[in-house]
């Protein structure tokens, strides 16, 4: 059922794009250095027989080793300072020339590079195969730039730790597995990588993993991942079942094979959807995001904002073809988008953890991603991940250069106090003025100030979903009985609301943090200093990217520079899609347009002044003479506690029933207890006629059953 | 290699040299316990390393042996390969026919491939008794071997029981505290479930004697010509049904095997896993399915049994969650993977028996190393409490490494073996068998929930308890052993096709086969009325 595009006559073949094979294994090959770099240092290899050691030699030396409050640098860490990144480098480097090579021809059709036969069965063929197309550049382009940025900034930040090259062969697997992921040919490929970089980010959220909270958040984060999986595993069932197809080429063909609009392909996209849920942390998986900011903050820069989280916007936007065919699962796509953007930043606005706002407003903005794609504006989907890719990555290193900072004044004075909580900060502009302005430029960026980023993605969402409203598919398909139009209206007040919610809350993370007097303390305050620039640099880059990768795609009317140019890059790949949902009308008439922008930006400034105006840095307690909060204020703070009601709808029966019906009570009690106990009476008094004949050896009657056996076969022959 | 095997005439012989050296091996073992202790200077330290290397030599040579297997034997061929086929007791009618096919194959390599490495895993914890146990491992060895080999009836049912003795006396002689009950109980379980068989076995033979009334146990004979009628392929198809179902095992036949595992030692417990449980789904898919293909696909037994296998899955899942015992987790997750391969049979699609073979392999070696690694554990701390661990990723890195490893394959984790089976089971089932197939996927959270649960808390979490703070990584005869597993691992993860092409034709056939039965069997019901 597949169909293998001839290598040869794709115009992408000729060109660098013949060595896209070697851009996940660039990575692998930082993986397999790093990992053995760090086993061999680990490994102390036991004794021969290792029931004799009872551990009481050098006792003195092992306490040594395992209690380092003052660990030593890694005796490998200068080649991991050396492998970790430069393999980014060097894929980053590879995915220009290719992207360059891409630039001169024709991309309308994919290309393919077949490595070798996967799981070939009957009528499956599932190749492990690469597919390059304009789609998957722009995320490759995205994974080893940011990627590359981000492995840089670890070097600073990650070189003192005992783990080091541990941390490194993880990073290097995790970008292996986000190449595979947008690099796959077929849904189980991409599933591949999208396991593995699950895998990643429970290794590396639980980095730490002594302590039992980082393991907890780990293994949180990889089972409702796992939930999400399934609906990915159940989408792809069903599309094979029906299409006969796993490869995006063969599904493109035979997409006829699925009625447009009909229960089929609506499940398919919900089953997917349920995976992107999973990733992208959507309501109601979302609840993994927040805890997996356990993890090193490099980790939740590359991790959990710019790229693995993205996975699901862009499964959308690769499964193009089969969304724009179900308005009802396009319009839930939607709905979930916007409600899950209005409410993670309405628990944004009360979070005192400086990653835990961070985190939350991640959630929001893969919010705001999935309404564009949702809406079938694939574009501004994709679009709104580039931009946010570039803010956010600078808001988590800035936030990790601010715990950095925070951190070491603590471990200089010996004071064990929150490093993250921002209470404990205030007026750190003062101590580090870099980060400070950096910092200001990406929230701008996302709060949707022109002419930052955030800007343009964010008003070329918000502009599609009002254009849709007025006219589209969606808009004349119905959502659980609600008119598709009074839902896209309802999508486009939710997503104004969580801007202007998005402008407050970051607006108070950077006075909290920035502004206002310095809460730390007398002595710490001294030792306070900006990072050291291998950590800056990455971030000086990041604020270019976002104040300029708004020029990326350029509306209409703001012609400052080439207008629509992802928009005509990604045209090949969502094209089609698009204008299956838009219909004809894709543009706005200019004057609606401009009064959509001018409410966006009123909406943003007015939640940038909003948050100077009400909020008093000035009366802030450290954390630890700080309040209890009430009322709303305390709901927010425990996150509506979603947790605890997971806890215990969920979790919690689950456990009980698992051990008190099924283990106690079917297994233990009622097949053993009444079946086996039965045949254990028999069996006794077996055992006891044995051993009379057979002198009580326990083994031999064994035989005997044997001998006895035989015995019958002799018996039947005999009848005859 | 191929001409090398043919110049050999390596098919000749192959499959009765497997089945008799380990039996030979065992005389030798046994005869060196006679005579070692007995000669001068020969310190008890030296006969104990003398018999577990000349065991390991000998289950390394019939490995080595095996191995030709791989190149000698052509899947696609319909006839029997390496079949041979001499008289054995001619009054009954029965023959020693042995013979393979790619699925037969696959099992028979990867007995003699683990063989070793169980001999290896058993190196320092085994001090008692040690020329039975040797002796004992090297039987139980050419009775696995001729399960998988046996094509005839009579033959099949002998080695069916050889393999059931020494593992119930491997369990109750070298096991844990409740060993007595526990091999008890696998020995009843297993013995009542045989029984109802060998009287199926014998109702065919004699159903189809020859003219001289002399019955007649050959598989292929028996496949060919028999005839019955709905009821009574019904009542055989069951009777073999509670036979394969205990091994396999189904629920709720399962309850022998958490006990077993528990109780046996590390040997044992790799033994039942990884070789033993495939008996179950191998009888299915050898005798039980192609035999009586109408009782295997009337709806109403199809539904039950299909019922079974998801409640396996799940339950199974589930149940190894609240386990305290880590080896206990272990075995129920058994429960839950060969829930897999008997819905991947019964879904019977092309991709759904192929992938219940995978199934049937990787479980094989994920579940052999995870015993491994759990008496690795418990040599160490003589504990198999998960609450007594905890952190000792800090003392045991390569430990940890590997049990990680190890359990993302038993997760199913793509890259892994774990998931190309599972993947191909859920796939192809869910063309046949949609719902059952959507229950069983939910297994994919489950299996994540309890073995993450179970890895954090053993290696990871603060490394606490004072007992744990010197344990000793694993040594470099641990290290040896578990890599074949990981490479294993990576290979059926990565790399499968040549492993699916092998079956291939052995699983097309058998769907083949059970379709034209049935349809045969509607014909005739048409025609008849």
């Amino acid at each position: 059922m597949q169909t293998s595009l001839p290598v040869t006559g794709n115009p992408i073949a000729d060109t660098a794009a013949r060595f896209l094979w070697l851009l996940p294994v660039l990575p692998l090959l930082g993986f397999v250095a790093n990992g053995a770099l760090s086993i061999v240092a680990a490994a102390k290899i036991g004794p021969r027989d290792p029931s004799e050691i009872h551990g009481d030699q050098d006792a003195a030396h092992d306490d040594a080793h395992i209690h380092e409050d003052h660990p030593a640098r890694h005796v490998h860490a200068k080649w991991v300072s050396v492998i970790g990144p430069g393999v980014l480098v060097l894929a980053f480097a590879l995915a220009l020339a290719i992207f360059g090579g891409m630039l001169g021809v024709d991309t309308h059709q994919a290309y393919v590079q077949t490595l070798f036969r996967w799981m070939p069965v009957g009528d499956l063929h599932v190749d492990a195969a690469l597919q390059l197309d304009p789609l998957s550049m722009v995320m490759v382009l995205v994974i080893t730039g940011v990627g590359a940025l981000i492995h840089i900034f670890s070097v600073g930040y990650m070189r003192d730790d005992p783990g080091y090259p541990r941390y490194f062969a993880y990073l290097n697997l995790f970008v292996f597995f986000m190449l595979l992921l947008v690099l796959g040919a077929n849904y189980p490929v991409m599933f591949v990588g999208w396991e593995g970089v699950g895998l990643c980010s429970y290794l590396l959220i639980g980095f730490w993993f002594s302590d039992k909270a980082n393991a907890d958040a780990g293994k949180k984060a990889f089972i409702v991942n796992r939930i999400g999986d399934f609906g990915f595993l159940v989408a792809m069932f069903l599309l094979f079942a029906n299409v006969g197809a796993l490869d995006f080429a063969g599904i493109s063909d035979h997409i006829d094979r699925l009625p447009a609009g009909g229960a089929l392909v609506t499940s398919i996209c919900l089953f997917f959807f349920l995976g992107c849920a999973g990733k992208s942390a959507q309501i109601p998986l979302y609840v993994w995001l927040p805890d997996a900011m356990a993890g090193p903050t490099p980790v939740s820069a590359l991790i959990h904002a710019a790229t693995m989280v993205t996975a699901g916007v862009y499964l959308v936007a690769r499964s193009a073809v089969l969304f724009s065919l179900a308005p009802v699962a396009s319009l839930t796509v939607a709905i979930v988008g916007a409600v899950t953007a209005i409410f993670a930043a309405t628990i944004g606005l009360k979070q005192w953890d400086i990653k835990k706002v961070l985190a939350y407003s991640t959630v929001s903005q893969l919010g705001y991603m999935f309404i564009g794609v949702g809406v079938g504006a694939y574009v501004s989907g994709v679009f709104h991940l580039v931009t946010h890719a570039f803010f956010k990555a600078l808001l988590f290193l800035g936030s990790g250069s601010v715990i950095y900072a925070l951190h070491a004044a603590y471990h200089v004075t010996h004071k064990h106090d929150d490093a993250q909580d921002m209470r404990n900060m205030g007026g750190f502009r003062r101590f580090m003025p870099v980060t400070w302005v950096l910092m200001w430029i990406a929230t701008l960026a996302i709060a949707g100030i022109p002419p930052f980023a955030g800007f343009f993605s964010k008003d070329e969402i918000l502009g599609s979903v009002f254009a849709r409203a007025q006219g589209s598919s969606l808009a004349d398909a119905s959502w659980l009985g609600i008119p598709g139009s009074t839902v896209l209206y309802i999508v486009y007040a939710l997503g104004l609301s969580a801007a202007l919610l998005t402008a407050i809350y970051m607006t108070r993370m950077m006075l909290y943090t920035f502004h206002g007097p310095n809460r730390t303390g007398e002595a710490e305050r001294a030792h306070l200093k900006e990072a050291p620039w291998i950590m800056t640099g990455p971030l000086v880059v990041l604020a270019v990217g976002s104040v300029f990768a708004g020029w990326l795609n350029l509306p209409e009317l703001v012609p400052i520079g080439p207008l629509g140019a992802m928009e005509k890059w990604l045209e090949p790949v969502v094209g089609a899609a698009t204008a299956r949902i838009a219909g004809s009308e894709t543009h706005l008439p200019a004057s609606t347009e401009q009064l959509l922008i001018l409410v966006a930006v009123a909406i943003a400034i007015t939640g940038v002044a909003i948050a100077v105006v009400r909020l008093k840095p000035a009366s802030l307690l450290p954390k630890r003479d700080a309040p209890e909060p009430h009322g709303i204020e305390r709901v927010l703070e425990h996150k509506y506690y979603v947790d605890e009601g997971y806890d215990i709808a969920v979790v919690r029966p689950t456990v009980s029933v698992s051990r008190n019906v099924l283990w106690k009570g079917v297994d233990v009690g009622l097949i053993d207890g009444l079946f086996v106990n039965g045949s254990a009476l028999f069996a006794r008094s077996l055992g006891w006629l044995g051993s009379q004949l057979q002198s009580g050896q326990v083994g031999t009657y064994a035989w005997v059953l044997l001998i006895g056996a035989l015995a019958v076969i002799g018996a039947f022959t005999g009848f005859h | 290699m191929d001409a090398f095997l043919s110049a050999i005439r390596y098919n000749d012989w192959i499959l009765p040299v497997l089945l008799v050296l380990p039996v030979a091996g065992a005389a030798g073992v046994l005869l060196h316990g006679w005579l070692a202790p007995r000669s001068e200077g020969n310190t008890p330290e030296r006969v104990a390393s003398q018999v577990k290397v000349m065991t390991l030599a000998y289950f390394i040579v019939e490995f080595v042996l095996s191995a030709g297997l791989w190149w000698s034997v052509d899947p696609n061929s319909a006839a029997w390969q390496a079949y041979v086929n001499v008289p054995w007791i001619p009054f009954w009618g029965a023959r020693l026919t042995l013979g393979v096919d790619g699925i037969a194959m696959m099992l028979i390599l990867l007995t003699t491939f683990l063989m070793p490495l169980v001999v290896l895993g058993g190196w320092t914890s085994v001090r008692e008794k040690l020329h039975s146990y040797c002796a004992l491992l090297l039987v139980l060895t050419t009775g696995m071997l001729g399960v998988f080999m046996s094509l005839d009836l009579l033959l099949f049912f002998v080695m069916w029981e050889l393999m059931l003795v020494p593992m119930y006396l491997i369990i109750g002689v070298w096991g844990g505290q409740r060993r007595l009950y526990a091999s008890l109980k696998f020995f009843l379980y297993t013995m009542l479930g045989s029984m109802l068989m060998l009287v199926a076995i014998l109702y065919l033979a004699m159903t189809n004697s020859d003219t001289t009334g002399r019955p007649n146990f050959s598989y292929d004979y028996i496949l060919s010509g028999s005839t019955m009628s709905p009821t009574v392929a019904l009542w055989l198809f069951g009777a073999f049904f509670v036979a394969f179902a205990v091994k396999v095992p189904m629920w709720p036949f399962h309850t022998w095997l958490p006990d077993a595992h528990v109780e046996a030692p590390t040997a044992g417990s790799v033994i039942l896993a990884a070789i033993m449980l495939k008996m179950g789904t191998f009888g299915f898919i050898r005798f039980a399915l192609p035999l009586f293909p109408t009782a295997a696909m009337n709806e109403t037994v199809r539904t039950i049994i299909l019922t079974l296998a998801v409640i396996g899955i799940v339950y199974g899942a589930l149940v190894a969650m609240v386990q305290p015992d880590f080896k206990k987790l272990v075995a129920y997750s058994s429960v839950s993977h060969l829930g897999f391969v008997m819905l991947g049979v019964f879904a019977l699609t092309e991709q759904s028996v192929q992938g219940a073979l995978i199934v049937n392999l990787s479980h094989g070696i994920s579940t052999g190393a995870l015993f491994l690694l759990v008496g690795m554990m418990y040599e160490r701390r003589h504990s198999r409490l998960i609450e007594d661990y905890g952190g000792i990723a800090k003392v045991m890195p390569v430990f940890a490494v590997i049990l990680s490893i190890v359990s993302m394959s038993s997760i199913g984790v793509p890259g892994t073996n774990g998931f190309v089976g599972e993947f191909l089971v859920l796939v192809g089932s869910f063309r046949t068998q949609p719902f059952f197939t959507i229950i069983a996927s939910t297994a994919v959270i489950f299996a994540a929930v309890y073995l993450l649960w179970a890895l954090q808390r053993i290696i990871y979490n603060p490394l606490s308890k004072p007992e744990n703070r010197h344990l000793p990584d694993l040594n470099w005869r641990e290290i040896g052993l578990l890599v074949p597993l990981i490479f294993a691992i990576f290979w059926i993860g990565v790399y499968p096709a040549p492993i699916l092409e092998k079956t291939k034709a052995a699983a097309t056939r058998l769907v083949e086969r059970v379709e034209r039965g049935t349809a045969n069997a509607a014909a005739g019901l048409g025609s008849g009325r």
